[in-house]
């Protein structure tokens, strides 16, 4: 299992790389892997503004559907649209060209409350356990 | 604690993911879904199928029984060969779907799906014709499925006659590294293939010989996901999803297997033959979004049905689904929105199957 140290992640398997004030958000190498060959990828407007928590979009493989859930609020400021051709970006390339959307990141705060890579690694270790 | 094939340790040292289907561990993927489909469309794939309940239904009348049982005309049948059919209750209703092997005039085996067969077995059980004995061989056999367009390449070289003397639908006794094994030329993907019923207790080594040659020939163990993709693609319904007690063979558009002339349900299913209230129907979607079961389908902004099937079609590389809509929207070409999420997006039914063996047709 891929977790690159840089990276900040949540409980739901999201991960969120910081670039300035902007952050790139995607899904980890294990939730792709979990998922199994994704099909379908639906990603909010640019524009949208979220809330840390909420939802922004929705993955599916052909056994499963899961929300995808905001790392940190803030404004929509770019989607992946290749994924709309190439859903497969995501098991290829979680962390690359599997990304889905960025954003301009509205409390910087909000990013201590993830996970570094140490953490979020045993975190699923211990879902896997369970 | 669900229930294990004699194959699981197979799986698990493949490195296959395990989920549980009809009260079986099963592998759900190998390489993963999509490679594992391609590869039962263009070599072959070994699918472990011993979850599949097995009935033996023997002795001077055993005919007679199974033609009381089952839809299907089982008088036509000659020895070693095979035919699709359904069980039905009192009311025409599907309690499964099967396959019954005439093996000779008096033994007929009758392979049924898994999360049923307890069901079946009580049955078949319950409604036996005299003069005939049913044995429940669930736990005897393990069964396995080699399909695709290079499965007899694959197994060609391990049994003792000539695959091309077995024809589609039929079965025979035939011997691999010494084992007694049966092979019937049947499958759930619209390719060519085989299903190899071999004693559960030599099961392993089985696999291990013929997964070899399977990948000799350019193929791979395959699993539950990729199945579920293949047998869409070829139109093929899953029982408890598809159908179940409350729908009628025409509804289903199984009509075609409705031949015998006194099977249980007969004649509740005759007079709802003209006028089924609503039909299967396939259809492809016009806007992403996988179709998945129990989803609304719309036409003209009012309800008309329920999906029971979905997937992305690896083969068409779109979206396609089964759903039951009321009559007037059965017909091809119809316009239908399905409700994904709150949002109703664009489909129109296409005919059955969505692939066909030599090419696959082009979306309509």
């Amino acid at each position: 299992m891929n977790v690159p140290k840089e990276l900040r992640y949540t409980k739901d398997h999201e991960w969120v790389r910081v670039e300035g004030d902007a952050g790139v958000v995607g899904i980890t190498d294990f939730a792709q892997d979990s998922l199994g060959d994704v099909v379908f990828v639906e990603l909010p407007a640019v524009g949208t503004k979220l809330a840390q928590g909420a939802t922004f979009g929705v993955v599916e493989s052909n056994k499963s559907v899961s929300d995808l859930f905001a790392p940190v609020g803030g404004e929509v400021i770019a989607v992946n649209t290749r994924l709309v051709e190439q859903p497969e970006l995501v098991n290829q390339a979680p962390y690359g060209d599997g990304w889905m959307i960025r954003l301009r990141v509205g409390a910087a705060g909000e990013l201590a409350a993830l996970m570094d890579a140490q953490t979020y690694q045993a975190h699923v270790e211990s879902e896997h356990r369970g | 604690m669900a229930l294990r094939t004699p194959l699981y340790d197979e799986h698990r040292a493949l490195g296959a993911r395990i989920v549980e289907f009809g009260g079986w561990d099963m592998p759900l993927t190998y390489a993963g879904a999509l490679e594992e489909h391609r590869a039962v469309r263009t070599r072959c794939g070994l699918f472990d199928v011993s979850h599949m309940g097995e009935v033996t239904i023997s002795g001077p009348q055993a005919a007679a029984a199974v033609a009381r049982l089952t839809t299907n005309d089982v008088g036509r049948l000659r020895d070693g060969h095979a035919q699709y059919a359904l069980l039905c209750n009192e009311r025409g209703g599907i309690i499964d779907d099967l396959i019954v092997y005439r093996l000779d005039a008096q033994r007929f085996f009758i392979v049924v799906n898994a999360a049923n067969a307890q069901r079946d077995v009580a049955w078949m059980q319950a409604n036996l014709t005299g003069g005939t004995e049913l044995r429940d061989e669930s736990a005897t056999w393990a069964l396995m499925a080699l399909q695709g367009p290079a499965a007899a390449e694959a197994l060609g070289p391990l049994v003792q006659r000539p695959l091309a003397e077995l024809p589609g639908f039929a079965i025979r006794e035939d011997a691999i590294d010494g084992v007694t094994v049966r092979i019937a030329r049947t499958g759930y993907t619209g390719e060519d293939g085989f299903e190899i019923f071999v004693p559960a207790r030599q099961a392993a080594p089985l696999w291990r010989r013929v997964l070899e040659r399977a990948r000799a020939t350019g193929g791979m163990p395959t699993g539950l996901a990729a199945r579920d993709t293949l047998r869409l693609e070829a139109g093929m319904l899953l029982c408890g999803s598809d159908m179940d007690d409350r729908t009628t063979p025409w509804e289903a558009g199984l009509g075609w297997v409705v031949k015998g002339a006194d099977f249980i349900g007969r004649a509740a299913l005759e007079p709802l033959r003209a006028h089924p209230g609503r039909r299967l129907v396939a259809f492809q979607m016009d806007e992403p979004g996988v179709p998945r079961h129990g989803q609304s389908v719309f036409r003209d902004g009012e309800r008309a049905g329920e999906v029971t099937s979905g997937t992305k079609s690896p083969t068409l590389d779109s979206f396609i689904g089964l759903a039951y809509v009321s009559g007037p929207s059965a017909a091809p070409g119809t316009g239908l929105a399905v409700e994904m999420r709150g949002k109703r997006l664009r489909a129109h039914v296409v005919t059955k199957p969505f692939y066909r063996r030599g090419g696959a047709k082009e979306g309509s």
